[in-house]
C-alpha cells in the first residue's frame, strides 16, 4: 500500500472532495478559504506522489510542490485581506449576506 | 524479543499501518474542518490536517516538502487564518446556520466527484515505478537554482505583490469616514 501510487492519489482525491464540499456548503467566508486550502493541499499531495513514483518527474514534482506552497501563501494573504476588508464594510463574514448587487 | 516484520493477525506491514494512521488523521481532521460548527475549532482541526499531510510527505520520501509544509502551512497560513477568524467573529449574531441551503446538493456532488475520481484512478495505468524514488535535498537545491531559477524569481515577485496587495486591501481608510461606506 505504501508503495503504490494509487493509494496516495485516492487519498488526495478524497481530500479534494472534502474541500469541494466545504467550499460549496459553508456560509462563512473564512471557512470557504480554509476549504480552498484543503483543496490546494490535496493537489499538492498528488503532485508530490507523482514526483515520488514517476521517474520522469522525479525532481520536478518536489519543485512544483514548493512553488504551489508559496503561491498558496500569497493566495491566503490576499484572500484573508479581502475578507477582512469586506467584513469592515458589511459587519458580517457570511457570504450569503453579501447581496448588495442583487437588489 | 524481535519485532515481527508484519503486524500479527492482520498481515499489514508497519509502514502501511503508519500510512493508514496518517491517512485516517488527514481525512478525519479534514472532515472536521468542513463540518464543525465552531469556526475556531475548524481552524485548529486544519492545523492537525496540515500536520498529518506533512507526515504523509515524509512517508513519500520528500522531507523538504514536509518541512516547508510545517513552516508555511502550520506556521504561517494557519496563524493568519486564526487571526482572521478572531477579527471577524461577531458576538452580536451567533451563527445558527453553518451551512448554506445548497449543502445537500453540494454533499451529493462531492460524493459523486469522489466516486468518479476513485474510479478513474483505479482504471488508469500511470506507468509508475514500483518503489518510491528518493531525491536528496542537495540535488533538489541544485535543480531549483539552476533549471528552475525563473519560476523561483517569478514566485518571489508574486509574494511581493501579495504582500503589497494584502496591506493595501486590509488597511483602514483614514480620510474617508467609516459611516459613508457602511453597506
Amino acid at each position: 500500500m505504501i508503495n503504490s501510487l494509487d493509494a496516495y492519489l485516492i487519498l488526495s482525491a478524497l481530500l479534494f472532495c472534502i474541500g469541494t464540499f466545504g467550499f460549496l456548503a459553508r456560509r462563512n467566508a473564512i471557512s470557504m478559504l480554509m476549504s480552498i486550502e484543503l483543496m490546494l493541499n490535496a493537489v499538492n499531495l498528488a503532485i508530490v506522489a507523482f514526483g515520488a513514483f514517476n521517474p520522469l518527474l522525479r525532481e520536478q514534482g518536489s519543485i512544483i510542490a514548493l512553488i504551489v506552497i508559496a503561491v498558496a501563501a500569497g493566495e491566503a494573504t490576499v484572500g484573508l485581506a479581502i475578507v477582512i476588508a469586506i467584513f469592515r464594510n458589511r459587519r458580517t463574514p457570511l457570504v450569503d449576506e453579501y447581496d448588495a448587487m442583487r437588489q | 524479543m524481535a519485532i515481527p516484520d508484519t503486524i500479527p493477525f492482520i498481515g499489514l506491514s508497519w509502514n502501511d499501518l503508519l500510512f493508514l494512521a496518517f491517512a485516517a488523521l488527514l481525512l478525519g481532521s479534514g472532515l472536521l474542518v468542513v463540518v464543525m460548527r465552531d469556526i475556531i475549532r475548524c481552524g485548529l482541526a486544519m492545523i492537525v490536517c496540515f500536520g498529518a499531510l506533512a507526515g504523509i510527505y515524509v512517508i513519500l520520501g520528500a522531507p523538504l516538502i514536509a518541512g516547508a509544509q510545517v513552516l508555511i502551512y502550520i506556521g504561517a497560513i494557519s496563524v493568519l487564518v486564526l487571526f482572521a477568524i478572531m477579527l471577524t467573529q461577531t458576538k452580536a449574531a451567533p451563527v445558527r446556520l453553518v451551512f448554506q441551503t445548497q449543502a445537500v446538493p453540494a454533499a451529493i456532488l462531492a460524493v459523486i466527484l469522489a466516486l468518479i475520481l476513485v474510479l478513474v484512478i483505479g482504471a488508469t495505468d500511470w506507468g509508475a515505478a514500483a518503489e518510491r524514488l528518493q531525491v536528496g535535498t542537495a540535488e533538489l537545491a541544485r535543480i531549483l537554482f539552476r533549471d528552475f531559477v525563473l519560476p523561483f524569481e517569478v514566485v518571489s515577485v508574486l509574494l511581493l505583490a501579495a504582500v503589497i496587495g494584502g496591506i493595501y486591501l486590509a488597511k483602514r481608510e483614514l480620510d474617508q469616514g467609516e459611516a459613508t461606506d457602511r453597506g
